[in-house]
């Protein structure tokens, strides 16, 4: 019984987490979005009391169901192991626990969160390392498919379906996630749950509460006869099936041994409490002064297309890519609060990154940035800050967002089109969602050239997309460190 | 052309031509009575001809344009791309050429620039295949480009035109385009240089058998042209004619584009007209539904488009008809139109032009895709763009407010759309207004104006503001 609802409650987390990565529409995010908060780190660090506490509560009451059924890497270590229990049968073996081990990895954990190194919480998060594998990995073969659904949509003229541009965002994101695939895969194949019972912090953590957890797996000395089914079947190796006790500090409450034994010697029930063990919650946020922020070279130097003369008809211009400058200070989404904020609390799981349907976020290491090479932030779009569960972008309203300044522009005016291909232009100024942009003489051109009011701007980069300079714009954003009200 | 000396009204043309009507229409109801199924891509009969006062050639009212060839894609050359799937298929092109032959087309119309400059050699592999006397081919003088615009480069282009044509002379030779830029642009083009005298010495050497122009723009220039018809006698001139240009020219001063006024024009002068843009490139073929349906009532078993090649072929004056015949299908079907020509009677004639009034209420843009404006220097594909915009129109999907029923599915459909025929990189909110394109447009379209609508409507929708 306990095995089955884990099962069914296990397999719906998994799709729909998945799903989440997966869908570039931002439908699902509309829906499900929830999922995510639900994690824990995440939880942790947008600093969400009813969560932490909620999981800590169903950790106290079932065991480490959160392991078993709403953690996605958890799940997906599952799934592995069950296919490599297909042929393999009875493969576990009990193995005395790696406390030393799992206590130090906690502790340094600790200590990283409180001093907000995001890109180690990044790489640790097991939700967040789950998040990286799907978007770097499985959203781009998602595209794909869509991209062909979308082709026969098309022919039979039908708008179910658009194609997407399909690219890698950070060969660094993707490297990390193949390097944590294959490790958790190796792991999981060999030994279950190795990963979640050895490093995973948060298994660690809920290892604590769960010890005392009310309902948990007990065997009936009455009924064993010591055939070690149980402890033989258990992914976690946490049953010592000769001295009939469990560790529940590594035991996920899956059920697998319950329905494994033939004398029905185990069950799932209540025990009495023996202390409520005390909750280590004391993981905070110290937004300490720090600085990631990399004082970059100098702008690139920029060399634009010249405009053709026409000499046939028909045809199309080549356009070269755009090249991200080299910015001082990185850009991040409004809702962002500051750069700090944003490193202390994104845990990189890059739902951010699947969600924004303009192109616009994309890893850097493995916490994202904004970029406009592709597409620019739009003024109707909210949706990273929708779906962010670590409280690294904070929810915000589309009106919030067109006075959130998150940096401003700058103007090359060796790049710019009336400088190097002598023609009017002002694409920059015409898009500007906030008329910061006007157009005006100067002395050294024929043409007009764009100033930028400072004060208006708020960032979004439709100047810098919209520009027809080429690799570099001749007109690009600077992120704030500190975002503010205009 | 024997009526090619007076002006004539439509009216008095069919009063003149009303006892050869009828002596038409008897045979082709007798040939009718012989077969009782009769297949609708079949023609009917002979192919309709005119004759040039000046040479005398037989040409037939049905001409092909060489400047939408089909791609090994299936698509026009004029859409570009550089894969081998956009070059110019060879073996259609000759079989779309052998089939028109044999069903008595014999104009056939290129230049050195169409299908970004490779229509000309694939006309004349397709031509060299049939006898040098079984064909008339034109071609024209496109020194667009000003680096173009001296004598030598001007008459390398002609040379060149012999050799892609593989022919030692030219049978209707044009001066591409004038009227665009306007007068100070055709001094420069065509008279600072020497060329157009260079031209007439070619016709008088019988290099060049018939010598005109072809117009787009500026009337003034069409005017002056005339002016010294008496100089250069114009063999033939090229307009665009077709029944709705006709109709949204009245009541305006628009001469340029008020077909009426041009060929009457010519006809005061007995210069033959050659006829082009008489489908407005496709656009009078694809029309909204109930417009379809009104011209499908009257003639069920004709097509839509067989109506604007009737307007444009029914007039005496008109030597010959260009359609830019990328498919098989459009080929049978204006043979068909053609096998032999119906002309239009008076009433049909009342009945486009109330047809043309319905068809004006709809804000299209007037592009026709002859991809003159492009390629656009920054990318942008300014003909899908406009396209894609007419084809919202003509179907209905331009939403109007959010309050419509339709509001959702008429935005997804105009949105995913757009996304679909253009891609991003060449949408329109990447014109930067540089206006170059405008004076190529044959159509006098404000490209870059049209463009901002077209971008402010799009960033509407996408903002829901609308």
């Amino acid at each position: 019984m306990l095995r089955k609802v884990r099962l069914i409650l296990a397999t719906i987390f998994f799709l729909c987490i998945t799903a989440l990565f997966l869908d570039f529409t931002g439908t699902v995010h509309t829906y499900l979005s929830w999922m995510a908060k639900m994690q824990f780190i995440p939880a942790v660090l947008s600093l969400n009391a009813i969560v932490i506490v909620s999981l800590l509560v169903l950790t106290f009451v079932f065991g480490r169901l959160y392991c078993s059924v709403i953690c996605p890497m958890g799940v997906f270590q599952d799934i592995i192991s069950w296919i490599a229990g297909k042929t393999k049968k009875n493969r576990f073996t009990y193995s005395p626990a790696k406390s030393i081990l799992r206590y130090v990895v906690l502790a340094l954990y600790a200590v990283v969160v409180v001093l907000g190194i995001g890109i180690v919480i990044a790489v640790l998060d097991p939700y967040a390392a789950f998040g990286r594998i799907v978007n770097t990995m499985l959203q781009p073969l998602y595209e794909l498919a869509n991209n062909g659904l979308a082709a026969i949509a098309e022919h039979y003229n039908s708008y179910a379906f658009y194609k997407v541009d399909v690219w890698v965002r950070s060969i660094s994101a993707l490297a990390v996630a193949a390097v944590t695939l294959i490790v958790i895969a190796i792991l999981a194949w060999r030994n279950g749950r190795t990963y979640c019972n050895t490093i995973c912090p948060v298994g660690t953590l809920l290892g604590f509460v769960s010890k005392y957890s009310l309902l948990k797996p007990t065997i009936d000395t009455s009924k064993c006869n010591g055939c070690t089914l149980c402890q033989r079947n258990c992914k976690a190796s946490c049953i010592n099936a000769k001295e009939h006790t469990i560790d529940y500090s590594r035991c996920v409450s899956c059920g697998d041994c319950i329905e494994k034994c033939n004398k029905k010697a185990i069950s799932y029930t209540f025990r009495k409490a023996d202390k409520n063990g005390a909750v280590d919650s004391s993981e905070g946020i110290d937004n300490g002064k720090r600085s990631f922020i990399i004082t970059a070279a100098a702008m690139a130097t920029a060399s634009s297309v010249k405009a053709q003369d026409k000499i046939l008809d028909g045809g199309l211009a080549v356009i070269l890519d755009k090249e991200a400058p080299s910015r001082k200070t990185r850009v991040v989404p409004a809702g962002s609060l500051s750069i700090d904020n944003f490193l202390s609390k994104c845990v990189g799981c890059q739902l951010c990154v699947s969600a924004c349907p303009n192109n616009v976020l994309r890893p850097n290491m493995l916490q994202p940035e904004m970029s406009f090479e592709k597409g620019y932030c739009r003024p109707e779009c909210t949706k990273c800050s929708e779906v962010c569960p670590a409280g690294a972008i904070t929810l915000i309203d589309k009106a919030e967002k067109s006075s959130i300044q998150t940096g401003h522009a700058v103007w090359s005016m060796k790049n710019c089109v009336a400088f190097s291909d002598d023609v009017e232009c002002g694409n920059c100024a015409r898009h500007c969602p906030s008329g910061a942009i006007t157009m005006v003489e100067s002395p050294k051109s024929a043409h007009k050239i764009p100033v930028v009011n400072a004060e208006r701007c708020i960032g979004c980069g439709a100047c810098e997309n919209l520009c027809p300079a080429r690799p570099f714009s001749a007109i690009y954003v600077e992120g704030h460190e500190v975002h503010k009200y205009i | 052309m024997e009526n090619s000396k007076n002006i004539i009204t439509r009216r008095d043309f069919f009063k003149r031509l009303g006892a050869g009507m009828s002596t038409m229409a008897l045979a082709s109801c007798a040939g009718g009575n012989e077969e009782v199924i009769q297949s609708t891509t079949q023609s009917v009969g002979e192919m309709t001809y005119r004759t040039t006062p000046t040479t005398g050639d037989k040409v037939s009212i049905l001409g092909y344009g060489m400047m939408r060839l089909p791609t090994k894609a299936g698509k026009s050359a004029r859409d570009g791309g550089n894969t081998l799937a956009d070059e110019i298929d060879q073996d259609m092109v000759n079989r779309l050429v052998d089939y028109a032959m044999e069903h008595g087309v014999n104009y056939y119309d290129t230049s050195p620039v169409y299908c970004q400059g490779k229509s000309e050699a694939a006309t004349g592999i397709a031509l060299s295949r049939h006898p040098r006397n079984s064909y008339y081919v034109a071609t024209k003088l496109s020194n667009f480009s000003p680096t173009l615009w001296s004598r030598e480069e001007s008459i390398k282009m002609f040379e060149n035109s012999l050799k892609n044509l593989q022919v030692d002379y030219v049978d209707y030779l044009l001066l591409h385009s004038v009227g665009n830029g306007g007068m100070e642009t055709f001094q420069k083009r065509y008279l600072d240089n020497g060329i157009l005298d260079w031209l007439a010495e070619q016709r008088a050497k019988g290099r060049i058998r018939n010598l005109g122009f072809s117009f787009h723009g500026d009337i003034r220039v069409y005017d002056y042209l005339l002016s010294v018809h008496d100089k250069y006698k114009w063999d033939f001139v090229q307009i665009q004619y077709n029944y709705v240009d006709c109709i949204q020219a009245k009541g305006t001063d628009n001469r340029s584009i008020d077909g009426d006024y041009l060929y009457n024009e010519l006809v005061k002068r007995g210069i033959p007209a050659v006829i082009m843009e008489p489908l407005l490139g496709g656009r009078l073929s694809k029309l909204p539904t109930h417009i379809v349906e009104r011209l499908k009532q009257r003639r069920p078993e004709d097509s839509v488009a067989s109506w604007a090649f009737r307007f444009a072929g029914s007039p005496s004056g008109i030597l010959t008809v260009l359609s830019g015949m990328t498919y098989m299908e459009h080929l049978q079907d204006n043979i068909r139109t053609y096998s032999p020509l119906d002309v239009l009677t008076d009433e049909e004639n009342m009945f486009l032009a109330e047809t043309a009034k319905l068809i004006l209420k709809y804000p299209t843009i007037p592009c026709n895709d002859c991809k003159y404006c492009m390629p656009c220097p920054y990318g942008i594909d300014i003909p899908a763009i406009l396209l894609h915009y007419n084809k919202c129109v003509n179907e209905g999907n331009m939403p109007k407010s959010s309050m419509d029923a339709e509001y959702a599915k008429q935005r997804r459909a105009f949105l995913v759309g757009y996304d679909r025929n253009v891609p991003k990189l060449r949408q329109a909110d990447h014109c930067i207004g540089c206006n170059q394109c405008v004076h190529h447009c044959p159509q006098n379209i404000q490209i870059p104006e049209k463009l901002r609508m077209i971008d402010g409507f799009v960033e509407d929708l996408k903002q829901e503001r609308i």
